[in-house]
């Protein structure tokens, strides 16, 4: 290897220091904020009945998990956000696929799909379970519509910043429009693709969620739901925070998508 | 003898909602096989424009155009055209750029792929062909670029400004490199440039376009001693700068050339 300067030496050093600084001070946050919680709740300065307390939030992750119930609402609720991640995604792209395609069809429908995308979705799922009962399907139309516009839009102008020149090239090599998007749109947009994959699975968790709340009798939603009915808050704040580890888990595994295609 | 190309009396305007804008107006002249032609004037006098219409991705308000005698949407002959930029997708490696013809045109069967290899080979970049584009430094890609304008085997090369994205000793030494390429395989081509001293160090004639709408002013021939020598040694010809010169006072003059040329007729 080759030898390094003093001054390089020196910087490494500090960029270390500064990582691991980093890293212990994140750790010490989190306890930090545990102990005080829990030391509040102990000497009554919270009512943990209302506001709960890390030892009644895991005593109650034991007790879920010793009856397996636990893996069931998180299972439902990742199969859902899974299920509407994909539907999202493909309709994002054969949609944007489509308007591309046609000018005057994309024309036509923005202001529709504007409105559409600007719209709270959850004014939209009281009339979902009357439309579609009051099961699993409504829970992933709900998550759908939340995140499939915005996800049309996006690659839809995506598509129409493409490099004029490079569709010029494709055309003086004998191609197509298939070709233009086959060979350039398709392949240039896999960034812009994932970086969208991103956006939509945290929006479908959000829409997965406000399905539970209405529509559900498994799920992390219906937990939070159910346990803040029957003033179960250790329930509430647990499915919280299996929730954020759901939300971490999924947004890594399209980081490592990602990296794994660069 | 039948010309390469025979363009007569074009002319082309855009539209858009704002009005009408005349890009190019009766421009004529002939490109004899193996020729090398190069186009220069000033910007948005029509330059691209003219490509486009030859290479038939816009099509003339008027005129004709001809290759080989024939006129061009009937005509079977390859044009091959180069951009300003290399466009090589990064997603693809050399090899895969190279090719992106012959796959588009579902050609890229044994005796092309063999072909493509040679191209890369004969120039330099052989090493290459299963890197990806951004490993190659700037002249490379304007090769690699032109050998996949080459795998298609055009009769007729159009290059749109291929070296004005590169540093000026770069531009130097890939235009020496491309235009020895292009002699070397009998091409015959069109080359569009705002450098005036490019333009003379690789044309055989020179055709000078007045601002906008583009008309020609003056189709220059040049030669220089010794055939077509490389440009860097046409850099180091006295009659280099002469040459320069001409292209430069038509350019300036907006009514010299122009009536000369009425009163010649």
């Amino acid at each position: 290897m080759k030898q390094q300067t003093i001054a390089q030496q020196e910087y490494v050093r500090k960029q270390k220091r500064r990582q691991k600084t980093v890293a212990a001070l994140r750790i010490f946050l989190f306890a930090a904020l545990l102990a005080a919680w829990e030391g509040s709740a102990r000497l009554g300065l919270i009512d943990d009945f209302i506001f709960s307390s890390p030892s009644r939030v895991a005593a109650c992750l034991v007790s879920m998990t010793g009856d397996g119930s636990i893996f069931l609402h998180t299972g439902v609720t990742l199969a859902e956000t899974l299920a509407s991640f994909f539907l999202v995604t493909a309709a994002g792209i054969l949609g944007a696929v489509l308007l591309w395609a046609s000018p005057d069809l994309s024309e036509i429908l923005e202001p529709y799909l504007v409105m559409l995308n600007s719209l709270p979705k959850s004014a939209l799922a009281p009339i979902l379970i009357v439309w579609l009962g009051n099961n699993v399907k409504t829970i992933i139309v709900a998550a759908v519509s939340v995140a499939v516009f915005g996800s049309i839009l996006t690659l839809r102008n995506g598509f129409a910043c493409a490099d004029p020149d490079q569709i010029r090239l494709i055309a003086s090599l004998g191609g197509t429009r298939r070709h233009v998007l086959t060979k350039v749109l398709l392949p240039g947009s896999v960034p812009l693709i994932i970086s969208n994959m991103k956006v939509n699975i945290g929006l479908c968790l959000v829409g997965v969620i406000i399905g539970e709340f209405l529509a559900a009798d498994k799920g992390l939603g219906y937990l939070i739901i159910y346990g803040s009915q029957v003033f179960k808050m250790d329930m509430v704040v647990m499915s919280i925070v299996i929730l954020c580890l759901v939300c971490a888990v999924l947004y890594q595994g399209i980081a490592l998508l990602e990296r794994r295609i660069r | 003898m039948i010309p390469k190309l025979e363009i007569r009396a074009l002319s082309y305007s855009y539209h858009t909602m704002a009005g009408e804008t005349a890009a190019l107006s009766n421009i004529s002249f002939t490109v004899d096989t193996g020729e090398f032609i190069a186009v220069v004037g000033p910007s948005g006098c029509g330059k691209s424009t003219l490509l486009s219409l030859i290479s038939g991705l816009l099509r003339p308000d008027t005129g004709s155009i001809r290759i080989d005698g024939t006129p061009l949407s009937e005509s079977a002959c390859r044009i091959g055209y180069m951009l300003q930029k290399d466009h090589l997708f990064e997603w693809r490696s050399v090899l895969q750029n190279v090719s992106l013809g012959l796959e588009i045109q579902k050609k890229l069967d044994a005796p092309h792929r063999e072909y493509v290899l040679s191209l890369l080979n004969a120039y330099g970049l052989f090493p290459f062909a299963q890197a990806r584009p951004s490993q190659l430094s700037g002249g490379m890609r304007q090769r690699a670029a032109l050998i996949r304008t080459l795998a298609l085997e055009p009769d007729l090369l159009l290059l749109d400004e291929p070296f004005s994205a590169l540093d000026y000793q770069t531009r130097l030494s890939v235009c020496d490199d491309i235009s020895s390429i292009i002699r070397e395989q009998k091409k015959t081509a069109i080359l569009i440039t705002h450098d005036l001293s490019e333009a003379v160090s690789v044309a055989d004639r020179i055709i000078i376009l007045s601002r906008r709408p583009g008309r020609i002013r003056k189709i220059l021939p040049v030669s220089f001693p010794g055939g077509a020598v490389s440009p860097l040694k046409r850099r180091n010809d006295a009659a280099f700068t002469a040459y320069f010169n001409e292209v430069w006072n038509v350019l300036q003059d907006p009514d010299s050339a122009l009536s000369a040329r009425g009163g010649a007729l």
